[in-house]
C-alpha cells in the first residue's frame, strides 16, 4: 500500500527549545499547583472542621429534619428524615422552574413578536416593557411581587374574584378544579396515548407527503387526535363534571385549589424578568432571517401567516433555540433566589439544614449538585432539539 | 356642430405620506386588527391612568412626615419616606460625619469607568490607572491612613458598596477571564480541561450557590484562625462567578478572529503570547465589549443579592432603613420603587451605551 511519502520519525525533544515540551511542563505545574490548591484547602477545612467540632459526612440525611415546610407536593412532616425534605425542596424548584418556563415562553414570544406590530401602540408597550423588566434586579422583582401579595391586597374574606372562580388575597391565588375522579386518570393515560399517537400520525403523514405529494395538517390533526384520545379516557370514566369551586370561609378557602402567595409571587417575579429577556432573543431571531425570503414567500403567494409559520419561523428557530437555552437555565439557577421570599425550594430548605446541622460543605454542596443536574440535563435534551432544527446540508 | 367643452373633475390630491396625520394613518389604524389594538389600548389608559396618577402625583405626600402618609394611606403615595431614609438607603450605616468620603470614593470609581468606556482612553496607562484606584478606594472607604477614621467593612452600604462589587467584581475577573478563555482554547489537554471545568461548574449553579460557599465554606478552607472579611469573600465569590461568564464572552471574540492572523503572526516569528498580545487579543477584546458591557450590566443587578449573605447594599439598605423603623415600615413599596429607579437608571445607561459601542465598533465592517 502507497501511503505517500514517510515523513522522518518525530523525534522527541528534551529541551526548552521545543513546543511540546514546553507544553508538557506548563501542564505538570499546572496540575500540580490545582492539585496542592485543593489538598491545601482539604487540608485546612479538615483542620478548621476539627478545631470547630463539626462533623462530617451524609449521615444526617437519615435523621429526622424536625421543622415543617409551607409547601409540598407529596406528604412530608417534622418527623420525616432530612433526605425527603430535601426532595420536597428539588420538588418545590422544579415545579415552579417548570411552570415559570412554559409561562415565559409565551409571554415572551408574544412580545417579541410585538415589537414587529404594525401597530405602533404595541410596539411601544413591548419595548417599554423589556427596558422596564430588564433591568431591574429580579431580586428586587420577586420582594415587591412578595410585597404587594402581604401588604396591599385585601384578606382572604374579602377578596376580589373573577366571577366568582378565582380569587387572589393575602392567602395566594384560588383558582376551581374539577373534583378528582378515576375518569380524570383515564383522560390522563387517553392524553399520553393521544400524545404517541399524534407523534405517530405526523410521522406517517409526512411520508405521504413525500411520496404522493398529497398535503394534511400537520398541526390541527395532531392536536385533534390527541385532546380526542383525552375526551375518549373522560368519557369511558363516565364523564364527571363535578367542579370544586373556591369559596372563602373564615380562615381558609374552601373548595378548590390554592397557590400560596409566594409561589405566585415567584413565578411572577420570574416570568416577568425572563419573558423581557426571551423577547428580545425571539425578536433577534426573527430579525435574523433575510427579508429577502420574507419577500420570496409573498411572490409565491404565501400569505403573511403562512409566511411566518412555513418560512420565518423555521429559519428564526435555528438562531433562537441556543439563546432561549441560556434563558430557561438562567430562570432555573434564579429560582434560588426564592428563598429571599421563604418559598421553600431547594436552597431554602438547605439553608435551613446547614443553620441546624452545621453541615456547610454537605448542604451546599447538595445545592450545587441539584442545579448541576438540572442544568446539564436541561443542556442535553435542548442541544438534541438544536441538532433537530440546524440546518441539513447536504 | 361646435364642441362643448365640460371639463372633467380634477383628480383627488394623492394620499399624504408624509407627516403626521399620515403617520397616525399608518401606525395606529393601518387596518381593523390595528384600530382595535389602539382603541383597546386608550381605553385602558384612560382606565389606568387617572388613579395611578392621583396615587402617585396629587394625593402624594413628599414632605417626611409619618402621620401624614398614614393618613393618605392606600389613596396617595408616600414619597416622604425617600426624603426622610435616601440617605440611609443611598450610603448604609456608614457614618454620617465621613459621608464624603463614599461619595468621593464612589464618583472616583464611576469616572473611571465612564472614562474606561471611551474608545480613545483604551490605552496601557488605563490599566495603570486601575491598579491605582482600586486602592485608592479602599483607603477612602475604609480609612486608617492619612489620618483617616477606620471605618470597619460592616458599616459599608449601599450605592458604594453596590457599584463597588459590580466594578470590582468585574475588574478583577476580568484577567481570570482573559487566561482562562486561551486556555480553554489551548492544545494542552491539561489546561483546557481544568478551564472546561472552571467554567462548566460555575455556569452551571446559581449566584446565591456561590455567595453562600463565599460565606460558610471560606472561612473553613484557609488556615485555622485566618479568616478574612466577609467583603473580601464575597468578592472573591463574585470575581470567581463573574469570571467564568467574562471568560465565555472572551472566547467569544477569540473565535472570530480568522486563523489567518495567528497563521501570519507566527510566520513573523511571534511566539504564542506575543502573538495572543500584540495579533490576537487587541482585535478580540475589542469585538467583546459589548458582551462584556453586558455582563457588568448584570453583575450590577446581581449584587443585590449579597443582601442574602447579610450585606446591606442597595437592596440591603433599604431593608435595614424600613425594617427597624415602625413609623415607615409601611411605606416599604414606595422605597423598593426609589431602588428601582436608581438600578434602571444604571442599567438602562449601560445598555444604550452598550448599543452605541457595538455600532461603533461594527463601523469598519459596514459597507
Amino acid at each position: 500500500m502507497n501511503r505517500g511519502p514517510s515523513l522522518p520519525p518525530r523525534r522527541r525533544v528534551w529541551s526548552w527549545r521545543s513546543e511540546a515540551f514546553r507544553g508538557l511542563v506548563f501542564q505538570v505545574v499546572a496540575v500540580a499547583l490545582i492539585g496542592f490548591g485543593v489538598w491545601y484547602l482539604a487540608q485546612n477545612t479538615l483542620a478548621n472542621m476539627h478545631a470547630r467540632g463539626i462533623q462530617s459526612g451524609f449521615d444526617f440525611m437519615k435523621q429526622p429534619a424536625g421543622f415543617d415546610i409551607g409547601e409540598t407536593l407529596f406528604h412530608y412532616d417534622a418527623l420525616d428524615p432530612y433526605w425527603k425534605a430535601f426532595l420536597v425542596g428539588v420538588a418545590n424548584t422544579l415545579r415552579v422552574a417548570i411552570v415559570g418556563v412554559i409561562v415565559a415562553t409565551l409571554l415572551g414570544a408574544a412580545i417579541g413578536i410585538g415589537r414587529f406590530s404594525r401597530n405602533a401602540i404595541v410596539r411601544g408597550l413591548c419595548y417599554a416593557y423589556v427596558e422596564l423588566f430588564r433591568n431591574v434586579p429580579v431580586l428586587i422583582q420577586l420582594l415587591m411581587w412578595y410585597l404587594f401579595f402581604t401588604d396591599w391586597l385585601p384578606p382572604m374574606l374579602d377578596a376580589p374574584s373573577l366571577a366568582g372562580l378565582f380569587y387572589v388575597s393575602k392567602a395566594g391565588f384560588s383558582f376551581p378544579v374539577p373534583v378528582w375522579t378515576h375518569a380524570h386518570a383515564l383522560a390522563g393515560i387517553g392524553l399520553v396515548i393521544g400524545i404517541a399517537a399524534a407523534f405517530a400520525y405526523r410521522r406517517w403523514a409526512r411520508r405521504r407527503f413525500e411520496a404522493t405529494g398529497q398535503v394534511r395538517s400537520l398541526i390541527l390533526a395532531p392536536i385533534g387526535i390527541v385532546i380526542g384520545f383525552a375526551v375518549l379516557g373522560w368519557l369511558a370514566g363516565g364523564a364527571p363534571t363535578a367542579w370544586s369551586i373556591p369559596k372563602p370561609q373564615g380562615f381558609v378557602m374552601e373548595g378548590g385549589a390554592s397557590a400560596t402567595p409566594e409561589f405566585v409571587a415567584v413565578l411572577l417575579g420570574l416570568v416577568f424578568y425572563t419573558a423581557a429577556f426571551i423577547s428580545e432573543v425571539v425578536r433577534a431571531g426573527i430579525a435574523s432571517v433575510a427579508h429577502g425570503q420574507v419577500e420570496a414567500a409573498g411572490s409565491l403567494g404565501l400569505s403573511r401567516t403562512h409566511a411566518m409559520r412555513l418560512v420565518i419561523l423555521p429559519q428564526a428557530l435555528r438562531v433562537i433555540i441556543p439563546p432561549l437555552t441560556n434563558q430557561y437555565l438562567n430562570l432555573t439557577k434564579n429560582s434560588s433566589l426564592a428563598v429571599a421570599i421563604g418559598y421553600p425550594d431547594v436552597v431554602s430548605i438547605a439553608n435551613t439544614a446547614l443553620n441546624q446541622t452545621g453541615r456547610a460543605v454537605e448542604c451546599i454542596a447538595i445545592i450545587m449538585l441539584v442545579y448541576l443536574t438540572t442544568s446539564l440535563s436541561t443542556s442535553a435534551v435542548m442541544n438534541w432539539y438544536n441538532r433537530r432544527a440546524a440546518i441539513k446540508e447536504r | 356642430m361646435a364642441a362643448v367643452f365640460t371639463p372633467i373633475h380634477p383628480r383627488p390630491a394623492p394620499v399624504r405620506t408624509s407627516g403626521p396625520v399620515a403617520w397616525v394613518r399608518a401606525n395606529l389604524f393601518a387596518n381593523k386588527a390595528s384600530t382595535v389594538a389602539t382603541l383597546a389600548f386608550l381605553a385602558l389608559a384612560l382606565w389606568l391612568v387617572p388613579p395611578l396618577a392621583s396615587w402617585a402625583v396629587v394625593h402624594a405626600v413628599l414632605r417626611p412626615d409619618a402621620d401624614a402618609c398614614q393618613a393618605a394611606r392606600g389613596t396617595g403615595a408616600c414619597w416622604g419616606v425617600i426624603t426622610e431614609k435616601w440617605r440611609f438607603i443611598v450610603f448604609g450605616r456608614y457614618p454620617f460625619e465621613s459621608q464624603w468620603r463614599p461619595e468621593v470614593a464612589t464618583l472616583l470609581l464611576l469616572g473611571l469607568v465612564v472614562v474606561s468606556c471611551i474608545r480613545a482612553f483604551w490605552k496601557p496607562w488605563l490599566a495603570v490607572i486601575w491598579v491605582a484606584v482600586i486602592p485608592a478606594f479602599f483607603v477612602l472607604m475604609g480609612g486608617g491612613y492619612l489620618g483617616l477614621d477606620k471605618v470597619p467593612t460592616d458599616l459599608w452600604g449601599g450605592l458604594p458598596l453596590t457599584v463597588m462589587l459590580a466594578t470590582f467584581g468585574i475588574a478583577f475577573a476580568f484577567p481570570l477571564a482573559v487566561l482562562v478563555a486561551l486556555g480553554r482554547r489551548s492544545h494542552l489537554p491539561a489546561i483546557r480541561s481544568l478551564c472546561i471545568v472552571y467554567v462548566e461548574l460555575i455556569r452551571g449553579v446559581p449566584l446565591i450557590s456561590v455567595l453562600f460557599m463565599a460565606s460558610f465554606l471560606f472561612p473553613l478552607f484557609l488556615p485555622v484562625g485566618k479568616s478574612p472579611d466577609v467583603l473580601v469573600r464575597v468578592l472573591v465569590g463574585i470575581t470567581l462567578f463573574a469570571g467564568a461568564y467574562l471568560a465565555e464572552i472572551v472566547r467569544g471574540g477569540l473565535q472570530a478572529i480568522p486563523t489567518g492572523q495567528v497563521e501570519a503572526a507566527r510566520t513573523l516569528g511571534l511566539g504564542y503570547w506575543q502573538t495572543q498580545r500584540k495579533v490576537v487579543l487587541p482585535q478580540a477584546l475589542a469585538l467583546v465589549v459589548p458582551g462584556i458591557m453586558n455582563s457588568f450590566i448584570a453583575i450590577f443587578k446581581d449584587t443585590s443579592l449579597v443582601t442574602i449573605v447579610s450585606l446591606y447594599e442597595l437592596t440591603g439598605a433599604l431593608n435595614l432603613a424600613l425594617n427597624s423603623d415602625a413609623n415607615w415600615r409601611p411605606f416599604k413599596i414606595e422605597g423598593y420603587f426609589f431602588i428601582v429607579l436608581v438600578y434602571f437608571a444604571f442599567c438602562f445607561a449601560m445598555s444604550r451605551y452598550s448599543l452605541w459601542i457595538e455600532r461603533r465598533l461594527g463601523a469598519s465592517r459596514q459597507r
